[in-house]
């Protein structure tokens, strides 16, 4: 078969539709397979090489499941402490102004640890694109309840469900930072089919070309699976997501240029 | 050359900071120090030099600005007091394990917890032994005066660069308040991105076709790894205990005791020698400038020369144990301290010495 593969001489250059971005390192991620992270990865970097701008690009990795995430993207990255990257970001950005930044970062990151600094670097309307992965659960220390955890949702830390009573609410954070002047752009998306996983690249580009306009912060929400913390297989939680959290989390632009995207 | 002013200690490190070329100063309010963000901000620097100064919703963010700054080559440094620099310690040591150069000011006041606004050297350990988790050094310089507070500001940046090592300047709340003379360098030009990657390969400016990715972290989940850093991150510190140190010392010539005493104490401790001579007491002052990398040797080469040493801090006794540990047990050492925000007068000093060191 590869023979003929081979005589057929269809593996030339031009004859190339698809393929990896060089951005990724051409290596085996870390996430688990099934997981939205590995689709993330690879739509941001897509669009930065689409972009033209891997070499002004500065990225900025957090603690949690994409804590290796420098090793895969093919830029100059720092990996943040937990919480701090919005921090990390700010100063990059105003010694680096002709810079893109972005930070990646998940829920206990950015919704629990960094909420000071998250809130704090969008309402200074800090020049950055930060990208946001929900799966409701703190996936790299073995799937304890986030703030984004949902209502009964079963997780290591609240194992007979989420009781919002003793454990508080779910946090709609992307809803809380809309509302901050110093945002520009906030979308919420999803990787989970191809038609989703376009409209977030769509997003992403959309998030760096920003930055460009000197407007403020860009914030794209991605909600995501998370199949080994939830305990199913990745169809199930895939599945799960669309019934569960999209109806609490739901798709769509909250701000675009800057003004708040009215409720149908 | 130079240019001399009158200024408080605060308003000198903000100054020394413009003209040392620095990028960023990143700071949250706190007493007894916030001057050094008020001088920048009435200074507006980014109008002229174009260095960024911003004033952060908490000294966690200050810290992790550092990172970020410091991440790139930039030229950053931040300042508080003791209860900010306790927050600061998560970032400290990462910035010490990812070998991130910055410059940190401690404006010390009392402690422990909120404590104090008063001076105070009881961070002593915090800045010298850790602090933050791991096995990490600081390069740590104690200035005595506002002239000191505006030199080591450029010596700091200098340090921090040539070791790629966060420096801190360990003052305290008097010497950030009090003015004196100061004789102001010259202003040196910040660099320009092209000289930082030239100067800084290390640093994440963005990649280019000619090298690798660079990632900046202080992770490494692999034990052997983990182990070779650590290896060289004290392969560096031994470096910097053979090159770094610094130390002063006053009318040690002749002296049968000696005070031993850093920053403040070591100013009171200059009038106690007055004190203590005129009754006829040969006494001299040893006064560490590098807290860390510690003068040594010179401890060990001074203890075979008097009889004993009193040393003299604003704290319950720190310093006395890196004292002890270099001068050996051959002589008498003593502590004698105040605290809380009490700053110890010439003449208890001296009454300290004859009744602890000499009549003890």
């Amino acid at each position: 078969m590869e023979e003929a593969f081979a005589k057929l001489d269809i593996r030339k250059p031009e004859n190339i539709v698809y393929k990896r971005t060089d951005l990724l390192v051409d290596r085996p991620l870390s996430y688990c397979p099934g997981c939205g992270h590995g689709v993330a990865n690879r739509i941001l970097m897509e669009t930065i090489e689409e972009m033209g701008i891997q070499d002004k690009t500065i990225g900025i990795s957090p603690v949690g499941c994409s804590v290796l995430a420098y090793d895969f993207m093919n830029i100059d990255m720092l990996g943040a402490a937990h919480g701090r990257a919005p921090a990390l970001a700010t100063a990059i950005k105003r010694l680096w102004p002709d810079h893109f930044v972005f930070t990646y970062q998940g829920d206990g990151d950015l919704a629990a640890i960094g909420t000071a600094e998250t809130i704090h670097a969008c309402n200074r309307g800090e020049n950055i694109t930060i990208i946001f992965i929900n799966n409701a659960i703190y996936g790299m220390t073995g799937g304890q309840m986030a703030p984004t955890t949902l209502e009964g949702m079963r997780t290591a830390t609240c194992p007979y469900g989420r009781d919002v009573k003793i454990m508080g609410n779910p946090l709609k954070i992307t809803e809380l930072i809309s509302q901050l002047p110093g945002t520009y752009f906030v979308t919420r998306q999803s990787v989970h089919t191809p038609v989703n996983a376009r409209r977030a690249k769509k997003a992403i580009r959309m998030a760096m070309e920003n930055q460009k306009l000197n407007k403020g912060v860009s914030f794209v929400e991605i909600v995501s699976n998370c199949n080994s913390g939830w305990k199913m297989t990745p169809n199930q939680a895939n599945k799960w997501m669309e019934e569960n959290m999209f109806p609490f989390y739901p798709l769509g632009d909250l701000k675009v240029d800057g003004k708040l995207v009215e409720k149908k | 050359m130079g240019e001399l002013r009158l200024m408080k200690g605060n308003e000198a490190v903000a100054e020394a900071a413009i003209r040392a070329g620095c990028d960023g100063y990143f700071g949250y309010p706190i007493t007894p120090q916030s001057e050094i963000l008020e001088y920048l901000m009435m200074a507006k620097p980014y109008e002229t030099t174009g260095m960024v100064v911003l004033q952060a919703e908490s000294e966690v963010a200050s810290i992790n600005m550092l990172y970020g700054g410091g991440g790139t080559g930039k030229m950053v440094m931040t300042s508080s007091s003791s209860p900010g620099i306790s927050l600061m310690q998560e970032g400290i040591t990462y910035m010490a394990g990812a070998e991130l150069p910055a410059l940190l000011v401690n404006v010390v006041r009392g402690g422990p917890g909120l404590g104090t606004i008063q001076p105070s050297q009881a961070d002593y350990f915090q800045a010298v032994k850790g602090g933050g988790h791991g096995d990490y050094k600081l390069i740590v310089l104690a200035p005595a005066s506002v002239q000191e507070m505006c030199d080591f500001v450029k010596l700091g940046f200098d340090l921090a660069f040539k070791y790629r090592n966060p420096a801190m300047i360990l003052s305290d709340g008097a010497i950030g308040q009090m003015m004196e003379k100061v004789n102001l360098f010259d202003p040196i030009p910040r660099r320009t991105n092209e000289e930082l990657i030239s100067q800084c390969p290390w640093a994440a400016t963005g990649k280019k076709k000619e090298r690798d990715h660079i990632i900046i972290t202080s992770l490494d989940l692999d034990p052997a790894g983990q182990e070779k850093v650590n290896l060289k991150l004290q392969a560096k510190y031994k470096q910097m205990e053979e090159n770094e140190v610094r130390f002063e010392e006053i009318q040690c010539d002749d002296a049968e005791y000696l005070f031993v005493a850093f920053g403040l104490s070591a100013r009171i401790c200059q009038k106690s020698i007055e004190l203590a001579r005129e009754k006829g007491i040969k006494i001299g002052l040893f006064r560490p400038i590098t807290l860390y990398p510690f003068p040594t040797k010179q401890i060990a080469a001074l203890a075979k020369k008097v009889k004993g040493m009193l040393v003299v801090e604003m704290n319950a006794g720190q310093m006395i144990e890196d004292v002890r540990l270099s001068a050996g047990n051959q002589i008498k050492i003593e502590h004698y301290g105040r605290f809380g925000g009490i700053i110890p007068t010439p003449d208890e000093v001296v009454r300290a010495l004859e009744q602890k060191i000499i009549g003890g």
